[in-house]
């Protein structure tokens, strides 16, 4: 039982990381339609830098805050220089030209950082143990994660639904010349919404460094999560991403715990411990099919598009 | 009458000439490895081929396409690993089990369009992708080595990398044609259709649906087939043969070459491939030039190389 709390609450935290990844992707199509590729490139780029800044400076917080920076910046440099050019392009291009995008930031890294992984070492107050329940511990550094998110998850909804910047962005959305003719610089809107998105990234690419290796290709195998995750939630919808990251978070993480114990039932436990890692990895992507059967637009289809 | 002496007709020619006379330079000036490249561009190809009859004629991009080729080569490999080499046997279930799944991607992901359709089958390219991590019994991610190529009758030898090399041609060109046959045809036309105008299409009374899963599960049987190939190729398998880049890249091909063009894939493969094999040659970082290259391709050079050899004609 306590087992299944403390792999819950893993499930929660990683569906709150995939959100903030899903979050970036959906918000730059649901309003600037265009398909991004790269976001994952910026998940690992958001970890590179927040281990480079740890060994400058030793302090995790800070560097995580100069990392989050750093990747709103390259984000913001990217949308200049390149996506700029291909709004209004159809989705292959999309696709192609951020695949480029992805090559070049994979090798970029490589040549900048070489190709060995490297870690992210705690600080000592956030490196503990905190009682979630009487008995049950838990670490405090994935407890700050989802609090983190939980927080910024907030702040974007406040942004977008309760700001002016906000509207400006919905308004582009539903009609960009309209926008641009009322004297509002769509440009650097776009600019600024597409740092944003980045920087989301960057922020669950770092805040994952401290427990995972950051290496070369981290960023992919999550966007293709990502991806699952918007299209179970419905593409261009926050609430949507927010749920269903929540859902794959727990499923993907649940059935990696449970699904071994489950199938070493069914079956003998040597084929079980075999075909379990593979079956567990495939969850969710049947969890995707299953979707698509039923509602093929996903759960919560944004109604705006 | 420009006739067939358009620059582009010119350039495919030569292209066509260059492949058939390949093994005779390589023989004449010892450079065997040009076999071994070549092979390798022809299969991959035919797989880019194959997507862009999808993709090309029927609008429909699929970012999981070398899930087949993966199929493909693993109906091989297993084949021989528990020993039936026969070519006969191993070959004809490649191409059926690659249609077989191809019939149920294409069911699920025919439901949806456009970007859905994009991420969808991507999403499946990796369920399967993790499907071959989990074949233990096959190697999972360390893949499986095929120390016997598949088996014909005598005067085939697939080990003899000249016969290779022609067999694959051969299989590249007969599909050019069926292609050819395919989009001229009547189901073709539904096809190209549907691609401009599905509702239209409806409207008229065309089934478009059924067209469309028809097509995707003949792309499917022939970018098996090339996965057949790969693993005869390669004498091995792995999960990587069907990781997501790999079908970036047969899209990227497919784009590089001319999209909905008959021969534009076959120049796609060759120009990336050739392409790689150079600037690998210059620099160990090659991908940082091919990436910023690949998004001028898509801003600059609309229709590819083959559009860019249509155009300006005077």
């Amino acid at each position: 039982m306590l087992l299944f709390l403390e792999q819950c609450l893993n499930g929660l935290q990683f569906g709150l990381l995939l959100f903030l990844l899903a979050a970036g992707l959906t918000l730059i199509f649901g309003i600037m339609d265009l398909v991004n590729l790269a976001h994952g490139s910026f998940y690992m780029i958001g970890a590179y830098f927040a281990a480079t800044f740890t060994l400058l400076t030793g302090d995790f917080v800070l560097s995580a805050a100069l990392a989050f920076a750093a990747t709103l910046l390259v984000g913001m440099a990217v949308e200049v220089i390149a996506i700029r050019r291909l709004y209004g392009r159809n989705h292959l291009d999309h696709v192609l030209g951020t695949f480029g995008l992805i090559l070049f930031f994979n090798e970029l890294v490589r040549l900048i950082w070489g190709p060995a992984g490297m870690n992210v070492p705690l600080p000592a107050w956030l490196n503990t143990h905190f009682q979630v329940l009487p008995g049950v511990d838990y670490p405090t550094y994935r407890i700050a994660i989802i609090v983190v998110t939980l927080l910024v998850a907030l702040l974007m909804y406040v942004l977008v639904m309760r700001t002016r910047i906000g509207m400006l962005i919905r308004a582009g959305a539903s009609n960009r010349e309209m926008v641009s003719a009322l004297g509002v610089n769509i440009n650097l809107l776009y600019t600024l919404l597409f740092g944003l998105g980045a920087a989301l990234a960057g922020l669950a690419g770092l805040m994952q460094a401290p427990i995972l290796t950051v290496q070369i290709g981290m960023g992919e195998n999550i966007l293709i999560l990502a991806f699952v995750v918007i299209i179970i939630g419905g593409i261009g919808s926050i609430r949507g991403a927010f749920i269903s990251a929540i859902l794959v978070g727990l499923i993907d993480t649940v059935g990696r715990g449970f699904l071994p114990d489950v199938l070493a039932l069914l079956l003998d436990p040597r084929s079980a411990s075999a075909i379990s890692p593979a079956m567990s990895s495939m969850l969710i992507y049947l969890l995707m099919a299953l979707v698509l059967v039923v509602r093929p637009e996903g759960l919560f289809p944004a109604s705006s598009r | 009458m420009t006739g067939l002496l358009t620059r582009r007709n010119v350039v495919i020619v030569a292209l066509l000439l260059f492949l058939v006379l390949l093994p005779v330079y390589s023989a004449v000036f010892d450079k065997p490895f040009l076999i071994t490249l070549f092979s390798r561009i022809i299969i991959l190809a035919m797989a880019a081929a194959s997507l862009n009859l999808i993709m090309g004629y029927g609008g429909m991009v699929s970012f999981g396409h070398a899930v087949y080729i993966g199929i493909g080569g693993y109906a091989v490999g297993i084949l021989a690993q528990e020993s039936f080499p026969s070519g006969f046997l191993q070959w004809p279930v490649a191409i059926a089990v690659s249609a077989l799944f191809a019939l149920v991607i294409g069911v699920l992901c025919l439901r949806t369009r456009g970007v859905y359709f994009i991420m969808i089958t991507l999403a499946f390219a990796q369920l399967l992708y993790y499907v071959a991590v989990g074949l233990d019994r096959y190697g999972g991610d360390d893949g499986l080595t095929i120390y016997q190529r598949s088996e014909f009758v005598s005067p085939l030898d697939l080990s003899n990398k000249t016969q290779f090399y022609y067999i694959c041609l051969v299989l590249l060109f007969a599909i050019i044609g069926l292609t050819w046959r395919l989009i001229n045809s009547r189901f073709g036309m539904v096809i190209q259709g549907s691609h401009s105008n599905d509702l239209r299409m409806r409207a008229i009374g065309f089934p478009t649906f059924r067209y469309k899963l028809t097509c995707f599960v003949i792309a499917g049987a022939i970018c098996g087939l090339a996965g057949a190939l790969l693993a005869n190729h390669t004498e091995f398998v792995s999960p990587a043969m069907m990781h997501w880049t790999r079908s970036g890249d047969l899209i990227v091909m497919v784009v590089l070459g001319g999209m909905g063009s008959l021969f534009g894939p076959l120049v796609g493969a060759v120009a990336l491939l050739v392409l790689e094999e150079a600037l690998s040659g210059i620099t160990e970082y090659w991908q940082i030039i091919l990436g910023p290259l690949l998004l001028l391709v898509v801003l600059f050079a609309r229709g590819g190389i083959i559009g860019l050899l249509s155009r300006g004609r005077a």
